[in-house]
């Protein structure tokens, strides 16, 4: 037997599995946010420097890692079409970015709820916190580009390019922004890094990362089934779906 | 080849030449942006001092930008752009040729005002070496990474405030590094470091950039 | 963690304002993601049934 790699590269396969795909993904990511949270706020004890407000890491330290990890599955994506030219791979980088983005964001909206009562400012400087406002930019950037193109196999392309412009770039800034964080602040507790992690933190912080991830995958699914939905709306199987859905 | 780059360059600076206007007025800006700062923060010497390797180096980065726009715009505009994509040289190094005339119109210039711009902020005469090296350094890194970024807009509507929401966060590591080579030397460490650092960064820009922007250019003139 | 009462909970120890807007704005924002794809699926399902078949080369 021999196996069609290539099965569901096209949108016309690819749409049902997609759908599939993103409901199971939500369920998995709604239990593993319970467990997560529960263990978060009913199993792990009180810092003993910060008090209850660390709980706020359960959601921010998943959300900077997932708004990372998006960005650098987007350029995989991105890539591969541009290598390849194939119209899906476009699809799914411009599904991803929305998600990565507003990961990004909850990133620094926890940070700065974070660091207030820890640090007494909205805002820090702090290199995650500074690399993560620039990475929101990257992402507003890739996003920016691909809506002032109107075709969108060009929008697909270019996006790409900066995409993986990027994704090389995000190293470089990363230690540049932590080199000026640690020259002009001197020695300093990191926000997103206490001491020594409670096992029990640990652990509801991992399984809130997964559920995250699981969310994330949901919904970028979801939205490369919009995406297809929209450019191929002139196919025959998008016209069969259109009929089927009452 | 070289004959052929030899005149992309000639051709480039001998139509800034004739348009002088557009290099003045990028060199008019840098002027005076620079001097907005003491007139937002207060004229008071010993913050000028300290914030003045920071807004040149700000001012540098926007101005450089304001001037990405005439690289690729007006070759695209009367059809030169696809001769070059058309022709035997290869398109990165027509690109990499192209963005240092770019340079040397519009990047160039801003780094030899800024002593004088320096000494407004009555910044010590003995460490302008370190700000004007870390500018020669710095600024063609800029204009490199900006030309993917023009590349990249080309002919699109808003392409000028696009550009800049492109361009600007992958300029960041360059400007961390750029003014921070000028402040070091200020709190007396050698600013050696960050030099060596943008001197990697513009062997590392120059080797992929012109590559980067000539797929763009692909891209975007189909 | 044993908190001992409800209210001791939602007090999050006098972090309440922090912790709560953390997890909620989080919570608006993902649901609010999720509402929008299915909107903007309703809507391209809706122009897929609208646009007939203009535009299409075999009909």
């Amino acid at each position: 037997m021999s196996i069609n790699w290539f099965k569901y590269s096209s949108p016309q396969t690819f749409f049902p599995l997609a759908g599939k795909l993103a409901l199971g993904f939500s369920v998995l990511a709604l239990l593993a946010c319970s467990v997560g949270l529960y263990l978060g706020f009913f199993v792990a004890p009180t810092d003993a420097q910060q008090g209850e407000s660390y709980r706020i890491i359960f959601i921010h330290v998943p959300a900077a890692w997932m708004s990372m990890f998006l960005y650098v599955v987007m350029a995989f994506w991105a890539g591969l079409g541009l290598a390849f030219n194939t119209r899906l791979s476009g699809m799914m980088a411009s599904a991803i970015a929305p998600t990565g983005a507003l990961f990004t964001f909850i990133a620094l909206w926890t940070g700065s709820f974070w660091g207030k009562p820890t640090w007494g400012t909205w805002w820090v400087w702090d290199a995650r916190l500074t690399s993560e406002l620039i990475l929101l930019f990257l992402y507003f950037g890739f996003m920016a580009l691909q809506a002032a193109i109107d075709d969108p196999r060009r929008a697909d392309k270019a996006g790409a390019v900066l995409a993986l412009v990027g994704v090389v770039n995000i190293p470089i800034i990363y230690f540049s922004v932590k080199w000026w964080n640690t020259l002009h602040q001197g020695a300093s507790v990191s926000l997103t890094r206490s001491p020594s992690m409670a096992a029990t933190m640990l652990t509801a912080m991992l399984i809130m990362t997964f559920g995250f991830w699981f969310y994330g995958i949901a919904a970028v699914l979801l939205r490369a089934r919009c995406i297809m939905l929209e450019r191929e709306r002139l196919s025959d199987w998008a016209a069969e779906y259109a009929k089927g859905t009452a | 080849m070289m004959a052929a780059l030899r005149c992309v360059i000639y051709r480039d600076l001998l139509l800034a030449v004739r348009r002088s206007s557009d290099v003045l007025t990028v060199l008019l800006f840098f002027v005076i942006v620079v001097s907005l700062f003491p007139l937002g923060v207060g004229p008071d010497p010993t913050l000028l001092r300290t914030i003045a390797p920071g807004v040149i180096w700000v001012a540098a980065l926007l101005a450089s930008m304001l001037a990405l726009n005439r690289m690729f715009a007006s070759d695209h505009a009367d059809g030169a752009l696809e001769q070059m994509l058309l022709g035997a040289t290869p398109l990165g190094m027509t690109v990499g040729a192209k963005v240092l005339a770019h340079w040397l119109v519009s990047g160039l210039p801003l780094v030899l005002i800024s002593p004088v711009l320096a000494l407004q902020f009555d910044f010590p005469r003995e460490l302008l070496g370190v700000l004007v090296l870390s500018l020669v350094l710095g600024t063609p890194v800029l204009s490199l990474i900006g030309a993917i970024g023009a590349a990249l807009t080309l002919g699109l509507r808003g392409a000028g405030a696009l550009l800049s929401l492109l361009v600007l966060p992958l300029y960041v590591p360059v400007l961390i590094i750029g003014a921070g080579a000028a402040e070091a030397a200020a709190s007396g460490l050698p600013g050696h470091a960050q030099l060596l650092l943008l001197g990697a960064l513009l062997i590392f820009a120059g080797a992929f950039a012109p590559w980067a922007a000539a797929v763009a250019l692909r891209i975007s003139v189909e | 963690m044993n908190w001992g009462s409800w209210e001791k909970f939602f007090a999050m120890g006098g972090y309440a304002l922090y912790v709560w807007s953390s997890y909620l704005v989080a919570l608006a924002l993902l649901i609010a993601e999720l509402a929008f794809l299915a909107l903007r699926k309703r809507n391209a399902v809706g122009r897929i049934r609208a646009g007939g078949t203009a535009g299409r080369a075999d009909r």
